[in-house]
């Protein structure tokens, strides 16, 4: 109760800071000090300790099943585990946005006590922009999404948290998440305000490249914890469906990974400066248009939260204010450093930086020219077609072969001007990769051309960056990690899509099920009850062609409140494979339905964004730029 | 004698054949449904699905493959009953040219502009 | 200035988009398949409810009337709630009326029939649902009506109401 009031108050009390913020800041702005006054710097921190306050007192509201708090019925219930609990805070609209508003004044905050070597009147608009953005979501909490409405007379129970949310991935994936997507809203204030002042530079772009690697680290991980998500949780055995708001969170993430290769031009040469700012506008435009399409109802999608349409107007004009807004500065502000400053030699390290911001946009339009075209399509024409995975597939894996290879190129020329080397050895080794595959596919797939070039493009990738990695003494660690990340990411996944099987079946207890050598027992079954479900687990003893034999335990679960009834597979992962099982109940009948997987590679997968990320973190604590 | 060997290897290349077949037809079905949407359920596929809908769907195409329809008869059949909306590849209509020719467009459009700024001369 | 021209264009495009998203926002979201547009009756065989014996779709539609085709299920609520107005809808001597039962048990459908009265003329089981998708179904209650060139010109998704009943009145006169 008293945790509402105080949530509530604080939230108040943060947006008259903001205001107040503001304020200071313009009037320090104008003044003649060398330094930003250290009021905004405590100011600052007092709103983010609003904010925090806030976010406790929900957090203290699901902890203690306090019904009175319309946010803590809608989305909680008694007898969830404490963890759940706590994390149910962030796993519904009105909280997830109090995350929102946690990490723009925490960005913000700590961007002020980390750019004290920065031209004062930057870091001031930087803080401006910034606080135009949390004045609008101060304002979209209060006035539409409050998390501490009162309820009265005060209900008994909880509606409860859907089980499939009930998960330690998605307990951490929006916080991680929110880190990256949310964090690129202090590249956008903070390019903004650069342009305003005309600091697109050298020394802005080794200053602000520290961001976009936070935000870019947090962004890759956040989105891999929902896909593990999705693949241990939703018992599918798939871990990307194209849905519109994975889309949402995978086009800020390409925007953000061009943007991290324009710094490096910005930094060494100090080019590229359009490139630069448009794609610090437009990731953070992404975030909010994210944001949009999943609150709004506008999309259809599993993972949609709230469908309130006037939720989704305030969005929408907030996320045009905010385009608007920035291409106006940006036609305004932005001047050219010099005609030629943008033009290279087509055989340089630039000019494969440009290569690659060009099939980035390419993948970012194909991403969202798929999710928003049945919207338009919709209004236009009131007809409603769907675009799914194979839409997306056709469109972007034929693009990846050549996309590799420029990544196996581009690293190695130099900047400036490079000489067409005696590159032979890395084409005659591509020749002779493109037969070994041909060979090895011919049996196992259809798709044969298609998987040959792109299997040995990426293998070509793989193998040049573990030389760097492995045998030379290389200078620039972190772009061969990250790089080689990504080779193995799409070799995993090419591998697990060629060689996964599957097997689906009606089997009854006792019975045995046989299949191209190998053997599926169901051994029995066990019913448990538990603290917020009961469950039917299948006992299943599989022996594979080599007589290898594992157990696996697929459950079926009947949640109390909300009564849902969900499938949860078991899932055996070694580093060489997962076997998958999954078991569903027939209606009316005595036999249950069970679907079997065994998918190679899956383990690396997850491995391999791993690496991906760890080469973002190893360049970030890089001291100077290096070759 | 013979004409039992000869009748008992017909009979197994026979059902040899028909598993081969069978297989084909599974990988066919498999990938059929994994292509149309649940219309009862939100954003998943009948493949994915174990809801009402979604079985019957299942039935029905397992029968049409099974009657001898190919890939696109089954969509055709499937459009006809439920509109553009059941199938998550969208074919290329007058509906769809927008959607599937514009992010090449942009691609060209794309290299043309990058290309406009590499200077190709020594 | 070439850059001015292509400035305006991106700002009407923006100003294009927005009004296309908060045009959408307004869109339901919930597919309902169009449901104004001909369609053949399917043709097929189905198990009579009474009878347990399988009829021909063409004999099932013979006359020359409207037939009103009501999906529904023992275990279906909103069944029950539309099952007065089908009743009534019974008493029109134009029309006939035909009941498929979805994914049904025998038994708990005859006692539900006994319960509240037999407002169908006939009524065919679909036990796995394979009819229902025939008709282009996908859930339960739905309501199909044809007409006496046996195209399918109408159809309702959910129970019906007093509304749909006066338009389905309209249709048949």
């Amino acid at each position: 109760m008293l945790a509402n009031q105080i949530g509530y108050y604080s939230l108040i009390l943060g947006l008259l800071f903001s205001v107040y913020l503001c304020i200071v800041s313009i009037k320090d702005f104008n003044n003649a000090d060398k330094k930003v006054s250290t009021n905004i710097i405590t100011l600052s921190f007092l709103q983010l300790a609003f904010v925090i306050i806030s976010f406790i007192s929900l957090i203290l509201s699901f902890i203690n099943s306090d019904f009175s708090n319309e946010t803590v019925f809608n989305n909680s219930h008694t007898t969830k585990p404490l963890f759940y609990k706590i994390s149910g805070t962030w796993g519904n609209h009105e909280g997830s946005l109090l995350l929102w508003l946690l990490v723009l004044t925490l960005f913000i905050f700590l961007f002020l006590i980390k750019s004290r070597e920065q031209p004062k009147k930057y870091r001031i608009l930087t803080l401006l922009f910034q606080q135009l953005i949390i004045i609008g979501f101060f304002l979209f909490v209060l006035m539409t999404s409050n998390p501490f409405n009162y309820l009265f007379p005060i209900p008994a129970e909880g509606l409860g948290l859907n089980p499939i949310l009930q998960d330690p991935a998605l307990a951490i994936h929006p916080p991680i998440l929110y880190l990256g997507y949310v964090g690129s809203s202090i590249i956008f204030s903070a390019s903004l305000a650069a342009v305003a002042q005309n600091y697109i530079s050298r020394e802005w772009g080794q200053h602000i490249k520290k961001w976009v690697l936070i935000s870019w680290i947090f962004l890759t991980i956040g989105i891999m914890l929902g896909s593990i998500w999705a693949y241990y949780e939703l018992g599918w055995g798939g871990f990307w469906f194209w849905d519109p708001v994975e889309n949402v969170s995978l086009m800020p993430w390409l925007t953000l990974t061009a943007l991290l290769h324009c710094i490096l031009v910005l930094e060494r040469r100090g080019a590229l400066t359009s490139w630069v700012v448009i794609l610090s506008i437009t990731t953070f435009t992404l975030s909010m248009c994210g944001t949009f399409l999943v609150r709004s109802g506008i999309l259809n999608s599993v993972h949609t939260f709230a469908n309130d349409p006037t939720r989704g107007i305030f969005i929408l004009i907030f996320l045009f204010i905010l385009i608007f807004l920035s291409l106006g500065i940006f036609f305004l502000f932005h001047k050219e450093n010099n005609k030629n400053s943008d033009t290279f030699f087509w055989l340089s390290k630039e000019s494969s930086i440009l290569v690659n911001n060009w099939f980035m946009m390419y993948f970012l339009s194909v991403v969202l020219i798929g999710t928003v075209y049945p919207i338009f399509l919709d209004v236009i024409s009131a007809e409603k077609i769907s675009v799914g995975p194979p839409f997306y597939q056709k469109l972007i894996a034929p693009f990846l072969a050549p996309f590799l290879l420029f990544m196996v190129f581009g690293p190695k020329l130099k900047w400036i001007k490079s000489k067409i080397e005696n590159k032979s050895s890395l084409i005659i080794f591509l020749i002779i990769s493109v037969i070994l595959m041909f060979f090895i596919l011919k049996n196992i797939t259809t798709d044969l051309l298609f998987y040959t070039i792109l299997i040995s493009a990426a293998f070509l990738l793989f193998f040049t960056t573990s030389k760097e990695l492995f045998f030379k003494k290389f200078t620039n660690m972190s772009q061969a990690v990250a790089h080689f990340g990504f080779s193995l990411f799409i070799l995993s996944i090419l591998f697990n899509s060629i060689l996964s099987s599957e097997i689906t079946t009606n089997i009854k207890v006792g019975e045995r099920f046989n299949y191209n050598g190998a053997e599926i027992f169901f051994k029995k079954i066990e019913q448990d009850n538990k603290s917020n479900f009961s469950s039917i687990v299948g006992y299943f003893k599989i022996t594979n062609k080599k007589g290898k034999v594992i157990e696996l335990k697929p459950e079926i679960r009947v949640y109390n409140q909300p009564v849902i009834i969900t499938s949860e597979a078991d899932i055996k992962t070694t580093l060489l494979e997962d076997k998958f099982l999954v078991m569903n109940i027939v209606k009316g009948k005595k036999y249950f339905n069970i679907r079997y997987q065994v998918k190679p590679f899956m383990l690396w997968i997850w491995i391999s964004i791993l690496i991906l990320s760890f080469g973002g973190l190893m360049s970030l604590s890089k001291k100077k730029y290096e070759k | 004698m013979k004409i039992l060997k000869i009748f008992l290897i017909i009979f197994l290349s026979m059902s040899f054949s028909q598993l081969k077949s069978d297989e084909k037809n599974n990988k066919l079905k498999n990938k059929i449904l994994k292509n149309i949407r649940c219309l009862i359920c939100q954003g998943q596929s009948v493949y994915d699905s174990e809801s009402d809908f979604a079985s019957s769907i299942k039935l029905i195409v397992n029968k049409k493959i099974k009657d001898g329809l190919t890939e696109d008869q089954v969509y055709k059949f499937l459009i006809e009953k439920y509109g553009e909306w059941v199938v998550y590849d969208p074919k290329l209509s007058k509906n769809t040219y927008i959607l599937w020719l514009l992010p090449l467009l942009l691609f060209l459009v794309g290299g043309a502009i990058i290309g406009k700024n590499l200077i190709f001369k020594k | 200035m070439k850059n001015k021209l292509s400035l305006i264009i991106f700002f009407i495009f923006l100003i294009f988009c927005f009004i296309i998203f908060y045009i959408g926002l307004d869109k339901p979201k919930i597919y309902i398949p169009k449901t104004n547009i001909e369609r053949n009756l399917p043709v097929f065989k189905a198990k009579d409810f009474s009878s347990n014996t399988y009829i021909d779709s063409e004999n099932i539609f013979a006359e020359e009337n409207y037939y009103i085709v009501n999906i529904w299920a023992s275990w279906c609520v909103p069944c029950r709630k539309e099952h007065s107005l089908l009743m009534e809808l019974n008493q029109n001597k134009l029309i006939k009326l035909i009941g498929l039962n979805y994914k049904d048990n025998l038994n708990n459908a005859k006692k539900f029939i006994n319960e509240l009265g037999n407002p169908y003329n006939q009524i065919l089981i679909d036990n796995d649902g394979t009819l229902s998708v025939e008709f282009g179904a996908y859930g339960v209650p739905e309501t199909f009506v044809i007409n006496k060139n046996k195209k399918i010109i109408k159809k309702f998704v959910g129970p019906i109401n007093r509304r749909i009943l006066e338009e389905i009145k309209l249709i048949i006169k």
